[in-house]
């Protein structure tokens, strides 16, 4: 019994991880279709900036869930400003910037900061559930991705600013002539996406040691899960995780490791094939 | 003056050579030993510490007036843990800056990648690193302990701590490989049983469904070779899910690159090893090694088993050069086969002439509060592993990597 209830445990904290992880480029990707190929740099770059707080002496918690998140979407907001607004409409054109995007922030990072590992400890201690121990952060983690979803959920859903949001996502056009400025809601998006993305380096941070090129690493797993979720955002997003992370987790207890990381991949080429445009273009049709 | 082609050339052509000249000289003055280590990525909290311990052996060779009397000139590439550096740099070395002597490599996988290159150019090469045993060629020396002197003594020391059955985490490479095959093999001497054994690809950081199987295994020991920067959070992971106290832990690797010092107390201490180098070692050779590291690093107490095992290797390999007489790399070989011996920071490290590997003291310890706290000395272990398989005297020519038959 204990042991269900510690998979299980485990099961959520793969789909949460890999919400996080997808999060601030599902915002980016699913709503301005802008392909933003340093997405994972945004991530390493959030977790740099926890560490570095935190080796400066501020509280890990305001670190991550303040400093980083501030940080990487001010970096977002300069990068919207100086590249990407002008490439909007462009998708290969914005991929190649933003892959030269991602090239600079690991330049600069190693230049700081030195091609070194580089990691904190763990701020939450692990507990007992009847025979096994599990780790205190995963809880954290499954918390905060909740907390993200259904306040992005909010925000879209019952704000006035997700409102406009959604309409200019569905036609600039429209939007502006009924007098919203396009420009800056595409802006405060790109910052809201590098926000969520920073976020979620910085949660990771103390769970795994940090070198510049860790953000690649996390790339593959996040376009995954935002293009097999298709269309909608959060459930698009909820799904792809769901699917995928649980079946990560499952094949990595049944088998290793680096089986689960080839049953992600398998499982994508599976969904891809058989629902081309992504989950939610099937189900859950027209929801958020 | 009027200026032709020939004329040109003829000028050009003396003035050419005029500048080359002391350059020629000097490098016939100097003797040019190659290094090849990963001073940054994810392995280079083993590599800085090694080119540390190779400036601090060459500095103490040449303040001693050199070798044969000529000084030593280090020729350094950083292979940014990158495998596929290791294999241009090791062709670089022998074939462009013709280089006597080659130090370097750190993990298996780049020991392989470039030892043919060294054999086939002919340049002598030391690989001074703990690994997996078994290899057999003579133009290498290898003075890290193996599994024999190593895995022999901590497997039956961590079994007696804790229980009969095992899990182990291994890197996924030759090195963890091997090295889990030979673990198996010494639980299974000590009547022990092998519950499981799982391996992770070197980038691998995140490790809690694998600690979850391995609670549901429920194992009473966890052996972990595990490699570099990013499986140190196994370490973090097992200690925040607050497992330390219920499985204990040892490891082949764990504080060889002085991870016992980046991790807190509380995540490190208890954790079984055996090395040949710990910095706690009381030994008036210890203490002068690291009061000449602080002097030539500002302070810096970074040393650990691997650094100390290349500073062994350039003073063996200086030893071998005055015995020799020469630099010829047969005249060398033949030298160091005598079986010279060196006293070193780890203690006394003697070249095995038939396997050229080494004989060295291994100590069982255990990690207390960021240092390593010593249970027992074993004196003067052989490297039996490749002694069963390798002879260099009888058979010159070997080639090979023997690995243990499963």
């Amino acid at each position: 019994m204990d042991l269900f209830f510690v998979i299980f445990v485990e099961i959520l904290y793969g789909i949460a991880s890999l919400a996080l992880i997808s999060i601030g480029l599902a915002v980016v990707f699913g709503m301005m279709k802008v392909i933003n190929l340093a997405h994972g740099e945004f991530m390493m770059l959030g977790g740099y900036a926890t560490i570095t707080a935190v080796n400066l002496g501020i509280n890990v918690f305001v670190a991550m869930l303040i400093i980083a998140p501030l940080l990487v979407g001010v970096i977002g907001l300069l990068v919207e400003r100086l590249v990407i607004r002008h490439l909007y409409g462009r998708l290969v054109d914005t991929m190649l910037a933003t892959w030269g995007l991602s090239l600079f922030f690991i330049g600069i990072v190693t230049m700081i900061f030195g091609n070194t590992t580089t990691s904190i400890t763990t701020p939450i201690r692990g507990f007992a559930v009847g025979n096994y121990q599990i780790n205190g952060y995963n809880f954290f983690i499954i918390f905060m991705a909740c907390l993200l979803l259904i306040a992005i959920y909010a925000v879209l859903k019952i704000t006035r600013l997700g409102l406009i949001a959604r309409g200019t996502m569905q036609s600039a056009d429209i939007a502006a002539s009924l007098g919203y400025n396009s420009d800056h809601i595409y802006m405060v998006t790109f910052f809201c996406g590098a926000s969520l993305t920073g976020l979620a380096g910085a949660i990771f941070a103390p769970l795994v040691g940090l070198v510049p090129t860790s953000g690649s690493a996390y790339m593959a797993e996040a376009f995954i899960t935002v293009v097999a979720g298709g269309p909608s955002l959060i459930i698009g997003l909820l799904s792809g995780a769901t699917a995928f992370g649980a079946i990560n987790q499952i094949v990595t207890f049944t088998s290793s490791a680096v089986l689960g990381e080839v049953a992600i991949l398998v499982a994508a080429v599976i969904i891809l094939r058989l629902i081309p445009k992504g989950i939610t273009s099937r189900f859950f049709k027209g929801k958020m | 003056m009027t200026m032709n082609r020939r004329k040109f050339l003829a000028t050009s052509g003396v003035w050419g050579g005029v500048l080359l000249m002391p350059r020629i000289a000097l490098a016939a003055d100097t003797i040019k030993l190659g290094s090849v280590l990963d001073q940054s990525g994810p392995f280079d909290a083993y590599g800085k510490p090694m080119y540390k311990a190779l400036q601090l052996a060459v500095g103490k060779i040449n303040e001693g007036g050199g070798l044969l009397g000529r000084k030593i000139e280090v020729i350094s590439y950083d292979t940014q843990s990158d495998m596929a550096l290791y294999t241009q740099y090791g062709q670089q070395l022998t074939r462009q800056d013709r280089v006597d002597v080659v130090h370097g490599g750190i993990l298996s996988a780049s020991r392989e990648a470039i030892r043919q290159t060294m054999r086939k150019t002919k340049t002598l090469y030391f690989y001074n690193v703990l690994y997996e045993g078994g290899v057999c060629d003579r133009n290498i020396f290898i003075n890290g302990v193996t599994p024999s002197q190593q895995v022999e003594a901590l497997v039956p020391y961590a079994m007696g701590q804790s229980g009969k059955k095992v899990y182990i985490l291994a890197a996924d490479y030759n090195y963890g490989q091997i090295t889990a095959k030979w673990i198996q093999k010494y639980v299974a001497d000590n009547d022990g049983e092998t519950v499981s054994v799982d391996f992770f690809p070197l980038d691998v950081s995140d490790f809690g469904s694998t600690i979850t199987k391995i609670q549901s295994v429920g194992p009473d020991l966890v052996i972990a070779p595990l490699v570099g920067g990013a499986h140190l959070s196994f370490f973090r992971q097992w200690a925040a899910a607050g497992m330390k106290t219920r499985i204990p832990l040892a490891s082949t690797t764990m504080g060889v690159g002085n991870e016992h010092k980046v991790l807190t107390p509380e995540e490190g201490n208890g954790i079984m090893v055996a090395y040949n180098y710990s910095q706690e070692l009381d030994t008036p050779e210890n203490n002068a090694f690291r009061n000449a590291w602080a002097d030539r690093f500002d302070g810096d107490q970074s040393m650990h088993e691997i650094a100390v095992s290349q500073y062994h290797g350039i003073m063996t390999w200086a030893a071998g050069v005055r015995k020799a007489g020469s630099l010829e790399r047969d005249a060398i070989i033949t030298a160091l086969e005598t079986g010279i011996s060196i006293d070193g920071p780890g203690g006394k490290v003697t070249v095995d002439p038939k396997t050229h590997h080494a004989i060295l003291d291994v100590h069982i310890m255990e990690i207390e509060n960021q240092g390593m706290k010593l249970i027992e000395t074993l004196p003067q272990r052989q490297p039996t592993d490749t002694q069963a398989v390798c002879d260099l005297q009888a058979n010159p020519d070997d080639n090979t990597q023997y690995e243990i038959k499963t």
